[in-house]
């Protein structure tokens, strides 16, 4: 846990409007409301003021997600801009679409480091089927407005598993992908959560073709480590040097704060989640109150399994001394034999064959939970 | 009363012929019961009875007709019961023999009706469900008459349903039946021809008088065992118990013992008295073998004690069941137990997950072997884990097996009784479309799936009986199971090597299908010694992982994957693989096949 002294260095803004919503998507967004807008960002700037005694300024990193951020009303999205504290690395979230020379002039202005584009496909039709208004070319034009900004940090979003994605097309993705030269990749697979609109739709053709997609994660693994870039985090990938520092901030366990519906914060063994309404979180500001929140207490013990959970994700060791407690030895032991991990500086580390099993491979390294023990 | 005023009689009859509605008509119409106290299979006390329409546990009830005293010892019809039934019979002079008048002598009606004749019972044969639209009263008394050498005229035919006939049969059995031998004037001696036990008052023996009477206080003693005690109470059953004074030379009733520990009393003892003891004891029980074995193991391994005490508190009431503990690498604590059959495996079971409320797992039955060691010894083998893999020969158990069956069907049966290693004996037409079709049979061959097949190639139409005969030699082998190489214990199975290929074969594909992949390649082999007749290769999982993880995410995946750790701890270990315990459920039952 981060020592009380050092306080927050990194700090999530949440800015949950879309043009139009995903049928895949599962986060907190909201369509449109181009009137609400404004008053969000005063909610924001509001609950900014309440918490920003809990940061350490200047701050390590600061995150826009979404929603879509620049899909935000212009005057509002530079109104908050402005008012943020200023961090080394201010990473926004944008739909290619979204990015016109003049709204990147305006991330730059606003010392916007790196930009995580929402690309996910190539294939025009593939990206139909993910209701993505995004064309090909609108990703080139946006990488170049970026460029010409002088915004060089740039990340893509891509997604495989897809409905009707054949591996011709995973490797067409990859290949135009790479012609980009992005400093960094995050590749997901499909995760059709149930209940959404999408799972309903694809769900029984997705399970069909489960078994010949079984290989795409290796795939997008072999190719963008061959292009040279480094695979940092499970589903991340970077050129050298050029990791999303503020993710790496929540896979090392440091503290955070979250601000915006839907956002959480995890400071000093307290962690809180913002209620997902937006009228409630703007009359919550009218009236100055703070927004509803749930809270969930991380005790050492808790904070050790999570610190494990979330190491394993990254290609660099967890020290033992971080997951004592939470680490059960035998299955180390027991998964060192069968090549999933190994033992390195001091620290445990997953090897290749591990990473693609990284959840099972958790689920055996975790210590029976005092819960479960004492049951 | 006098000896001449008693009758002791039993209905016995095939399931589902009557037997249960004529002793409810019987207590009816005696006023033994009234109409209020009065309700379907009265004498069927345990739900499960009830619901499955069968009698488990005999029962005696005493009722009164024209001066009479007639005591019925409602008994179990089935062949897995046989035991009970014949127990029953030794305390009776006639046994009324009920056939349904629709559906005509059938395998159970055939063994009972031997079985009374074996014990020189006066039999009153009777037709019933005359009041059926399909019935055949006059050939079906006839084929009665036939089998128990009467005349087809005094056969009854009633409507046990409606009471049509009824007070005729209650005439029969008083004319009929002869009244009961015996002494009453030389030192007592009495028959347990059953017992069963009561949770606060211990061990209740129900005896049949042959010589003498018990007196009240008087003091007791078991002959056999040596076992003596001072009779708390003496009754009657009506059909609940009625404490009495005296219990008179020909009378059917009961003791209450007063014993805390069923093993004090065995059925089959003679009780006499001590201040004037018999001489010599009634001629005993045989033993009853258990023929029929499985592993019961309970489901969470924290219900083992349970488990334990659950088989005790059933042994006090039920004592053919057999247990002795066992441990399996693969499924943990449990016990081997021993059946009389299948249907008491099923019912022991059954009453286990009611009555007691447990989860279980149950290995495929098998039965028990005689293999002969090189060195000459004889083992008597029930778990196939324990199967040695060098012998000199084996033996197992053999039945003469007899099916009635429409003549359209002897061909069906005759090929399920080829398939599974059966001797042709005889085949008789009982009328000109029914046959009957003797064979000796390995046990082991109707355990495995036998009835389910019979059922359905036959329609439904086949009834069937069997007796246990003897040990043949057979040409057996131990097949096991490796899970990645590990021997899966719960699995093992003995077979006809003729099968061994098949039954390997359809074993490793099941499980193939059934366990989840794993983390590494889990080769799935049957191998009969260090032999591999059957592969199979669950290829391993390439890929698991929580696509993505961020700071809103955190909470919600690590809760997965605590719940996905809990979930683990209900897995079986074998070696290094997991398997779930549906897995092992659906496994264990192709390798067994439920029946009911």
């Amino acid at each position: 846990m981060t020592a009380l002294a050092e306080g927050v260095r990194h700090l999530y803004v949440h800015l949950p409007f879309c043009a139009h919503r995903c049928g895949y998507c599962d986060f907190v967004t909201l369509v449109g409301r181009p009137e609400q807008h404004a008053r969000y960002v005063d909610a924001l700037l509001g609950e900014l003021e309440l918490e920003r005694c809990v940061l350490s300024e200047p701050l390590e990193t600061v995150f826009l997600g979404g929603g879509t951020p620049t899909f935000t009303a212009p005057e509002a999205l530079q109104r908050l801009l402005g008012a943020l504290p200023g961090a080394s690395e201010v990473t926004i979230e944008a739909n290619p679409e979204t990015v016109t020379a003049e709204l990147a002039n305006v991330l730059a202005e606003n010392e916007i480091t790196r930009v995580s584009l929402g690309v996910q496909s190539f294939q025009p039709r593939l990206l139909d089927v993910l209701e993505r208004r995004a064309q090909p070319d609108d990703v080139r034009r946006a990488i170049y407005h970026l460029r010409d900004a002088q915004i060089d940090n740039i990340s893509l979003d891509l997604i495989y598993g897809i409905p009707g994605q054949e591996p011709s097309d995973l490797e067409r993705d990859l290949d135009e992908a790479l012609a980009l030269e992005p400093d960094h990749l995050s590749c997901y697979e499909l995760e059709p959560k149930p209940g959404t609109r999408f799972t309903h739709a694809y769900g029984d053709e997705l399970a069909r073709q489960a078994e010949a997609m079984e290989g795409y994660f290796e795939r997008v693994v072999e190719r963008l480590v061959t292009a040279g870039y480094r695979w940092y985090e499970t589903a991340n990938f970077c050129r050298p040097g050029r990791q999303s520092r503020h993710n790496l901030g929540y896979w090392l366990g440091r503290d955070y704060l979250g601000l915006g519906i839907g956002a959480v914060s995890t400071v000093e063994g307290l962690r809180w989640r913002n209620a997902p309404s937006l009228g409630g979180y703007l009359s919550a500001h009218e009236d100055a109150r703070p927004p509803a929140r749930e809270l969930e207490l991380i005790d050492d013990d808790t904070h050790r399994r999570e610190r494990l959970m979330l190491g394993l994700r990254l290609d660099e060791p967890v020290p033992f001394s971080d997951v004592a407690g939470a680490l059960n030895e035998k299955a180390l032991e027991r998964l060192e034999r069968l090549g999933l991990a190994e033992r390195r500086r001091g620290g445990l580390v997953l090897t290749r064959r591990g990473r693609f099993l990284g959840g099972a491979v958790t689920v055996e390294l975790l210590e029976e939970s005092l819960e479960i023990a004492t049951l | 009363m006098s000896l001449d005023r008693i009758r002791n009689f039993s209905i016995v009859a095939h399931i589902d012929h009557g037997k249960s509605t004529l002793a409810d008509r019987i207590l009816e119409v005696t006023d033994t019961l009234t109409a209020r106290e009065m309700r379907d299979q009265v004498l069927d006390t345990m739900d499960l009875e009830r619901e499955r329409g069968i009698t488990i546990k005999a029962q005696a009830v005493r009722v009164e007709w024209k001066g009479h005293q007639l005591n019925l010892i409602d008994t179990p019809g089935h062949v897995d019961f046989t035991y009970e039934v014949s127990r029953a019979l030794q305390a009776c002079e006639g046994a009324i023999l009920v056939v349904d008048a629709a559906q005509g002598i059938e395998a159970q009606t055939l063994a009972n009706a031997y079985l009374a004749i074996e014990n020189n019972l006066e039999i009153v044969p009777v037709v019933n469900k005359i009041d059926l639209p399909q019935a055949d009263p006059d050939a079906t008394a006839a084929e009665v008459a036939e089998l128990v050498g009467d005349d087809p005229e005094r056969v009854l035919r009633i409507s046990a349903k409606t009471g049509e006939g009824v007070e005729a049969v209650l005439d029969a059995i008083v004319e009929r039946i002869p009244a009961p031998g015996g002494d009453p004037e030389a030192p007592a001696r009495a028959l347990v021809f059953d017992s069963s036990y009561d949770q606060y008052r211990g061990v209740v023996a129900f005896v049949r008088m042959v010589d003498g009477s018990f007196l009240p206080r008087g003091r007791l003693r078991a002959m056999a065992q040596g076992t003596r005690f001072e009779p708390e109470e003496l009754g009657f059953f009506s059909p609940d118990r009625v404490p009495t004074a005296f219990l008179e030379a020909g009378e059917v009733g009961y003791v209450m013992t007063g014993l805390k520990d069923v093993s004090r009393l065995r059925v089959g003892d003679t009780l006499t008295s001590e201040e004037r003891p018999a001489a010599d004891a009634l001629p005993g029980y045989k033993d009853v073998k258990p023929t029929v074995f499985a592993g019961l193991f309970p489901t969470d391994s924290d219900d083992y004690p349970e488990l334990r005490d659950a088989l005790e508190r059933l042994k006090l009431s039920d004592a053919s069941l057999f247990y002795e503990p066992e441990t399996s690498r693969a499924l943990g604590f449990g016990f081997r137990c021993g059946f009389l059959g299948l249907l008491h495996m099923e019912i022991v079971r059954e009453r286990l997950e009611r009555e007691f409320d447990l989860d279980l797992l149950v290995t495929a039955p098998n039965v028990a072997y005689r293999v002969i060691t090189h060195g000459s010894e004889e083992l008597e083998v029930h778990n196939p884990a324990e199967f040695p893999r060098e012998f000199e020969r084996v033996e197992e158990p053999f039945i003469r097996a007899t099916t009635i069956v429409p003549k359209e069907y002897v061909g069906t049966v005759m090929e399920l009784n080829n398939e599974r290693r059966g001797q042709f004996d005889h085949m008789e037409y009982l009328s000109e479309n029914r046959v009957l079709l003797t064979y000796d049979l390995p046990l082991a061959e109707i355990v495995y799936d036998y009835y389910d097949q019979l059922k359905s190639r036959t329609k439904g139409y086949a009834s069937f009986d069997y007796d246990v005969t003897g040990f043949q030699e057979g040409d057996l082998v131990r097949v096991d199971i490796l899970l990645a190489g590990d021997s899966v214990d719960a699995l093992s199975l003995i077979v006809h090597r003729e099968f061994a290929y098949d039954r390997g074969r359809a074993l490793v594909e099941r499980l193939r299908q059934e366990i989840p992949r794993q983390m590494f390649d889990v080769p799935i082999q049957a191998a009969i010694g260090s032999r591999i007749i059957a592969r199979e290769t669950i290829k391993a999982r390439r890929k698991d992982v929580l696509a993505k993880c961020y700071g809103g995410d955190i909470s919600r995946k690590r809760k997965l994957l605590e719940r996905q750790k809990k979930g683990k701890k209900r897995m079986k270990q074998v070696g290094t693989v997991e398997i779930p315990q549906e897995a092992f459920l659906a496994v264990l039952n192709l390798n067994g096949e439920r029946r009911s």
